[in-house]
């Protein structure tokens, strides 16, 4: 395997990592209002990501950040040709870091009513848009000979690239789900779990769909493989739910999302940004990489840092491993 | 407008306002961990207070800061996007470290930080705020060296029209980011400094206020025992604030050096400096127009020589002004903008080399002079508390707290003048570097249209303005809550200086109480 090629595989890996772990943080985010039925079980079902959210969201830095090190034409190509998406996306990261960290520094029922609200929209939107751009880019743009997006502002949104978006929002809502009901006790895990089982096969269904068309236009063989998993472990989460037993369901979820994944950017290969319109436009891996020494130097320091965030990120998991309920919340104190 | 005059607005507006959160950030966390020591090392209640008090307005201040962080990494790829892909091999390098080495370190131990209070042994809890703290430094450091490459770059050859880069060591130790980053870490503490102090300033004084009104009696207990924190807290941001201040001068005479050789028209324009002058002198302030087009500036207050000291060290050598400059520019990177149709207007025209004058010149001032004063005040709010005193006069609090704002300042004039000066390029050719390695920022933009910079200039200034307002509000609420609002007092205990060694001084169930 060539260096370019190594780095197509750490970016994807990247992405699989924030798909897994900041889907289920947005879909705990989604489910604010429906699970939470007080302030308190809102207080709890917060908490269950507070130590981690942040963390999760990282990965998507470091795969815009690896993007950019290791393939800019990609990073260029993909980033201004989604404009739109990609802004809408921000604009809800911003809002949604925001709103976990002020949420309860006032206590107001009204000041924490506004800030679930902006915390619930800014969990919804952006596995939309990181859904949208995920199929954008297997899925292709018009492009021109510099590898700029030819056409309009919302060339990006197409019924192919919606797909990806719902596909995204489906996949962390069960996920999200299958959390709560791992990491919570009580009256609300039931509530989870039962949520979790009732729109798993609905919300697993766009993935499905986007997985086959990808397959069917761009699959190799070993992909159709993957794609034969997905429903097996979709089926198998369902199970593990059913007889209660979330921890396993979780990681029957991780399995379907790590085989997604796998087709979609199985699939792009050895393409980077495919080009809807003159094919030899397309940008692909070899043509979009950084030089070998760049990767070389970014292969050394991914060698050491990767492997550290995996030890650090998996204690920290481990430290806040113990369910929490209602009656771990205490009494809010702030500053009259 | 243009794509590029709207993409250069979305630049200046988004990364000055990023800096206006990170430097705090990071000056203050790493207080915050310094109390935090004292108290694991002490076991005096008086540091866990400091502790919980400063750490709250951190995390206040530190969504921010991650959240409009975020759109800086993006916004190369959505509005420079022809710079992504000119500058990608060597720019991205840094970038990506920062996220894998530093964001990484510094998300997951913030994380362990609030939620661990009670779960995490105290020394290792300990080592959560100190990792996290000196993540955002390594952060500072990758992301200064990424901007020093634009101001000077280094460790690269030219192949097949690209700069590519041989050597990662050199753009690491690249001596342009090793002048800004002790320069830009000290400018953070300066920040953070100013903060503590004005701050501490005026709780003193409106704790004096309350017991000179006859309640001194009643607050006594607890009172007095906060007095102590905020006499702490003055005291280290005092001499934190004098320290920064001497790094800065020493740092930024070094940078001044630097930048007299690897951009002399940038340092001509910070002097407004117009024709070539042996020896040159330093000015202090020009009153009248500092003209842009034809030079004819009024300089009044100067100091005879000292330019010539400040870039060449001796009081004799002769300083290149900005007309000479110009020709020489013009003779090695072009007078016209080249035929390219994504250059737009500018296709073929001639190229303007002066950046803006009048932000150069009053930038590198303001820079300096509000540096100095936020310095002075820290002393004089030292002199004015010596021996536990707190002065009854108004002025004291209201000059403590008008002087938080001076250092922000003058980071962020720094910041536009370092980024205005080396206009018209957004990569600055280094002289003695390869040839071709350089870029005009009007070659950089994205082959976007204007209606998405705009929606994006537009959506996200507004945000960024109600959340600030958010911000200080939230700010001013902790802050006027003092430490009754982190640290509820339920434990009263006559005299807290007393070693208390008890682990549970923070009572179990208030650990999630302080994050969400």
């Amino acid at each position: 395997m060539d260096l370019a090629t190594l780095w197509f595989c750490i970016i994807a890996a990247f992405w699989l990592g924030y798909l897994f772990l900041e889907g289920f943080d947005f879909g705990v985010g989604m489910l604010l209002p429906v699970l939470g039925r007080d302030d308190t079980e809102r207080r709890v079902m917060i908490n269950t990501i507070g130590p981690v959210w942040d963390g999760n969201e990282v990965w998507l830095i470091v795969a815009g950040g690896a993007m950019f090190a290791a393939f800019p034409a990609w990073y260029a190509g993909l980033f201004s040709g989604a404009y739109l998406p990609l802004l809408i996306v921000l604009l809800a990261l911003i809002g949604r870091g925001v709103a976990f960290e002020y949420r309860g520094k006032i206590d107001s029922a009204r000041w924490r009513r506004n800030w679930d609200r902006v915390i619930m929209i800014g969990s919804w939107i952006p596995p939309m848009g990181v859904g949208l751009l995920l199929a954008t880019t297997v899925l292709g743009l018009p492009l021109d000979a510099e590898g700029n997006r030819v056409g309009s502002a919302f060339a990006a949104i197409r019924w192919d690239t919606i797909l990806g978006a719902l596909a995204i929002v489906g996949f962390s809502l069960v996920h999200g789900a299958a959390f709560l009901a791992l990491k919570t006790e009580g009256e609300l895990r039931e509530r989870a779990r039962t949520l979790a089982l009732r729109i798993l096969p609905a919300a697993l269904a766009p993935l499905l769909l986007l997985l086959v068309l990808v397959q069917s236009k761009e699959g190799e063989i070993w992909t159709a493989f993957a794609l034969a998993a997905v429903p097996v472990a979709a089926a198998i989460a369902f199970w593990r739910l059913a007889v209660g037993r979330e921890g396993q369901a979780f990681a029957a979820l991780a399995t379907v999302i790590t085989a997604a994944a796998l087709i979609l950017f199985g699939a792009l290969y050895p393409d980077v940004l495919p080009s809807t319109g003159d094919p030899a436009n397309s940008l692909t891996v070899a043509d979009a990489s950084s030089s070998p020494y760049t990767l070389t130097v970014m292969s050394w320091v991914a060698a050491f840092g990767a492997p550290a965030v995996l030890v650090y990120q998996s204690w920290t998991y481990w430290v806040f491993r113990k369910r929490i309920g209602t009656k771990h919340i205490p009494k809010v104190h702030a500053p009259k | 407008m243009e794509v590029l005059e709207l993409a250069r607005w979305q630049f200046g507006i988004t990364t000055v306002y990023h800096f206006l959160m990170v430097p705090l950030t990071i000056g203050l966390s790493i207080l915050v961990a310094g109390m935090q020591t004292a108290w694991v090392r002490t076991g005096n209640e008086r540091y866990l207070k400091m502790t919980k008090f400063w750490g709250k307005l951190l995390l206040v201040n530190f969504a921010m800061g991650v959240v409009t962080g975020i759109v800086q990494e993006f916004q190369f790829g959505m509005n420079w996007s022809a710079y992504s892909r000119f500058v990608g091999d060597v720019f991205g390098a840094p970038l990506a470290m920062e996220g894998l080495v530093a964001f990484f370190v510094e998300s997951t131990f913030l994380g362990l930080w609030i939620f661990g209070w009670d779960r995490l042994p105290k020394r290792v809890h300990l080592a959560c705020v100190w990792a996290f703290s000196l993540a955002t430094v390594a952060s500072a450091y990758f992301i200064l060296a990424a901007n020093s490459w634009m101001q000077h770059p280094v460790g690269v050859e030219f192949v097949d029209g690209t700069p590519t880069m041989n050597s990662i060591w050199a753009v690491l130790t690249n001596n342009t980011a090793l002048a800004a980053i002790p320069h830009t870490v000290a400018g953070t503490f300066s920040v953070a400094a100013a903060f503590v102090v004005g701050v501490s300033a005026w709780q003193l004084w409106r704790k004096r206020q309350r017991n000179v009104a006859g309640k001194r009696m009643v607050d006594q207990d607890v009172n007095d025992e906060h007095q102590r924190v905020w006499r702490s807290s003055l005291k280290l941001g005092t001499w934190t604030g004098v320290v920064a201040f001497g790094v800065l001068a020493i740092t930024g005479d070094l940078q001044g050096k630097l930048m007299f050789e690897q951009q002399p028209m940038k340092m001509a324009a910070a002097e407004a400096l117009c024709h070539t002058e042996q020896p040159a002198s330093f000015s202090i302030l020009a009153i009248g127009d500092v003209a842009d087009a034809n030079c004819e500036n009024v300089k009044t207050f100067t100091v005879p020589a000292l330019l010539s000291f400040l870039a060449h060290n001796d009081f004799t050598t002769e300083v290149k002004g900005i007309e000479d400059l110009v020709g020489q520019y013009q003779e090695r990177y072009g007078s016209h903008y080249p035929d390219d149709p994504a250059l737009g207007e500018l296709a073929g025209q001639p190229i303007d080399y002066v950046p803006n004058l009048p932000v150069t010149y009053w930038g590198f001032r303001i820079m300096i002079g509000f540096g100095a004063i936020s310095a002075a005040t820290g002393v004089l709010a030292l002199w004015l508390t010596r021996r536990d005193r707190v002065p009854d006069s108004k002025w004291f609090p209201r000059l403590a707290l008008l002087s938080i704002a001076t250092p922000f300042i003058a980071n962020s004039a720094g910041w536009i003048f370092t980024e205005m000066g080396r206009q018209p390029f957004v990569v600055v050719p280094n002289p003695t570097g390869v040839d071709g390695v350089w870029m005009f920022t009007a070659q950089a933009v994205s082959n976007v249209s204007a209606g998405e910079v705009w929606v994006s200039l537009i959506s996200l200034t507004a945000l960024y303005a109600v959340l600030g307002v958010v911000e200080v509000f939230l700010m001013t609420k902790y802050i006027r809550g003092g430490v009754d609002a982190v640290y509820p007092p339920k434990h009263p205990q006559g005299d807290s200086d007393s070693n208390d060694h008890d682990d549970t001084g923070d009572s179990k169930g208030d650990a999630l109480a302080f994050a969400y």
